[in-house]
């Protein structure tokens, strides 16, 4: 096989990838320490997007566009863990579900109310914009490469922040024992709202880099939130680490599920059949990378508990 | 017994046929996510056509309701659920993407109701599904594609790549390229109906190493396509062909200077010239401030066919025999040059090369190189056994 191919889908599955971490690492936090189904992360997801591509529209800033939709989705983060959500940790995970189901329709048509139904176009900066001789013969795009330096970094920060911060200690605590830590005199509440502004701020990021590769448009969370509770619940629910693991492997699987899969099928099945049941297996590969992991490791890769 | 009665019926029918007060169009179209400019070019230029026949189409007062697919075949066939049943429109036209209009059409054409396509021709209504219902004012969905095979040829393009999505517009995209294509086909890639990210199909591109690569990526698929295939730099590497979908004004918008040079086909260009063409370009450039794609001269189109066909029927829309017939002769000026419909109602035209130059003034736009199918018919034609009404 062609080693620039197998070169340049493992970069794009690195990349793709990482982006997942960066949506999947605030959902598992808050899924794992708050024991809270949050079906609106996505929202934070398109809303961190929209705010991106509307600065970038203004200033003509790409940057400070990525700094004030990280900035802004995390206010309206916390204001909705003040307001809302905090109510709800009490609840049953079917309450959480329709009250944050409830959270999506809603915040769609806001979107829709505010910036139209046509999808906006979010251009990386224009020095980005082409592409970087790796090696000879290999051309990869430099915004993509920026993209995966963003991942690796956020993975290193939060790595850190979680194992030898302060605050991560007292996540950390909040997770395993949350009664206990609060006799101990740890401010729960705050240290919830502080990490839904962490995850609410990654997912804003995650909108803003993956914009000009996609669209800016209604709905573009749901989509990408089913990829995200695949990877924490390959990863292991809580874990910063499974999502890490998981979002890889998902990014890999798909991106070889494109490519190889059909390349394969082609060797050994006629034409016109591989290129039916290639598409078809692709889509369903990872659910069936979930089920695998399911059916051999419940808990998920690195469960956070016991 | 029964023919007699059906006959007397028939016959009472056609007596008490009368001119109707209005004419009611479902116009179902795309109107929302990352395709929607397709949608709204059609609309647009549809509404044109009705404003400047001071609200009628062919002397009847028009409603034309618009309703948005959002690209989704469920949404589609619970919106013609109700313009079938509660707002009972008599002509349903306007759809874009080739899935929805199959899901939505049986019901349409079940109902007796017309269906005019301001845009998918799918194969699945050209040949033995052929439907006395059903109109397309636009193109055949394979007439793009094989202008582009054609093309493809005259440029000595050996090897090939092709890719477009996986749904019957995207088989009949490459289906229609390989009919007249005379060289080797590399590769055949199918992408997901929706996506925008094509990294990873752009490095399959890049290691089959083909001459050229043909794409069939409509809305926001296309501009991703091309945005990205900038960005890793295959735009140095090999020679990118398109259908006139994704090489429109949305698309040069989009995406700007990388797009000049690219060769593409279709069955209209703003400089064709038409007398008909030239005011509908001035038209819609006046009225919306922006230029006509071919979506826009389809809608057009479409307008213009069932005013004539309204007109021809002398406001008899609700006799099927006579509207139907009318929608058949196309008795209008189109901008596209003339054209006719073929036994399959699909239609007999040329396609034409075009190519983005930046013109005088530096805009960036298509111009007109030549013609590359001369009253083309589509392959399905001969396998409909339509009836005549």
């Amino acid at each position: 096989m062609d080693p620039i191919l197998v070169l340049e889908q493992s970069l794009n599955g690195l990349q793709f990838g990482l982006m997942l971490f960066l949506l999947a690492a605030g959902l598992t936090l808050v899924f794992g320490i708050m024991d809270m189904i949050n079906l609106a992360h996505g929202s934070l997801y398109m809303i961190g997007a929209y705010l991106a591509a509307a600065v970038a529209m203004a200033t003509g800033s790409f940057w400070l566009a990525v700094a004030v939709a990280m900035g802004g989705t995390a206010v309206i983060g916390v204001v909705l863990e003040v307001t809302l959500l905090r109510r709800l940790y009490q609840r049953d995970h079917l309450h959480q579900v329709l009250a944050t189901f409830a959270l999506i329709l809603m915040s769609n048509e806001a979107v829709r109310m505010i910036w139209g139904p046509t999808a906006l176009a979010l251009d990386p900066p224009p020095s980005l914009a082409g592409p970087v001789e790796l090696l000879p013969g290999l051309y990869y795009p430099a915004f993509r490469l920026v993209i995966i330096g963003v991942g690796l970094l956020v993975a290193v920060l939060l790595y850190f922040l979680v194992s030898h911060t302060r605050l991560g200690m007292l996540v950390r605590a909040g997770a395993s024992n949350r009664e206990m830590a609060r006799a101990m005199g740890v401010r729960v509440s705050l240290v919830f709202t502080i990490v839904f502004a962490i995850g609410a701020a990654l997912c804003a990021l995650a909108g803003a880099m993956l914009g000009p590769l996609f669209a800016v448009q209604v709905g573009m969370g749901e989509s990408i939130l089913i990829l995200a509770f695949v990877v924490i619940v390959i990863g292991g629910i809580g874990s910063i680490r499974g999502a890490l693991v998981g979002a890889l492997l998902v990014g890999m699987v798909d991106t070889v599920g494109r490519t190889f899969l059909p390349m394969w099928l082609r060797a050994v099945l006629p034409p016109t059949v591989a290129s039916n049941l290639g598409p078809a297996l692709a889509s369903v590969l990872i659910y069936v990378l979930m089920a695998g992991v399911l059916f051999w490791r419940p808990q998920g890769l690195f469960p956070a508990r016991g | 017994m029964r023919r007699t009665l059906a006959a007397l019926a028939m016959a009472t029918l056609g007596l008490t046929a009368h001119a109707a007060d209005q004419i009611r169009i479902g116009f179902m179209s795309t109107l929302s996510g990352p395709s929607a400019a397709l949608g709204l070019d059609i609309r647009d230029a549809f509404n044109l056509v009705v404003k400047n026949n001071g609200g009628k189409l062919g002397g009847l007062p028009a409603e034309v309701i618009v309703v948005d697919d959002q690209m989704n075949p469920d949404t589609g066939k619970q919106l013609t659920a109700r313009l079938l049943k509660k707002d009972r429109v008599d002509v349903v036209t306007g759809i874009v993407f080739s899935n929805v209009m199959l899901a939505i059409a049986p019901s349409i054409l079940e109902n007796q109701t017309f269906l005019v396509s301001a845009n998918a021709g799918p194969g699945a209504f050209s040949g033995e599904g052929c439907n006395p219902y059903f109109y397309v004012a636009s193109w055949q969905n394979d007439g793009y594609h094989e202008a582009a095979g054609q093309f493809a040829n005259t440029k000595n393009f050996k090897s090939v790549v092709l890719l477009a999505p996986n749904y019957p517009a995207g088989k009949d995209a490459l289906t229609g390229f390989k009919r007249l294509y005379k060289g080797q086909v590399i590769e055949e890639i199918y992408t997901k109906l929706g996506q925008l990210d094509f990294a990873a199909e752009l490095a399959q591109v890049r290691a089959a190493k083909p001459q050229a690569v043909y794409i069939f990526q409509p809305g926001g698929m296309g501009i991703n396509f091309i945005k990205q295939w900038v960005a890793a730099g295959l735009d140095k590497q090999m020679t990118l062909i398109g259908p006139g979908f994704s090489a429109d004004e949305d698309v040069i918008k989009a995406v700007g200077e990388p797009m000049v040079g690219m060769f593409n086909t279709s069955h209209w260009a703003h400089d064709l010239g038409n007398a008909e063409n030239r005011k509908f370009v001035a038209d819609f450039q006046k009225a919306y401030g922006r230029m006509p794609t071919v979506y826009a001269a389809q809608g057009y189109d479409t307008a213009l066919l069932i005013d004539a066909a309204v007109r021809d029927a002398k406001g008899k829309i609700e006799d099927k025999a006579t509207f139907g017939k009318a929608l058949a002769s196309t008795n209008f000026k189109s901008v596209r040059g003339d054209f006719k419909l073929n036994v399959n109602h699909a239609p007999i035209q040329n396609y034409y090369l075009r190519q983005i130059w930046k013109d005088a003034n530096g805009r960036i736009t298509n111009k007109l190189v030549g013609t590359v199918l001369t009253n083309h018919a589509d392959a399905y034609a001969s396998a409909c056994k339509m009836k005549g009404w």
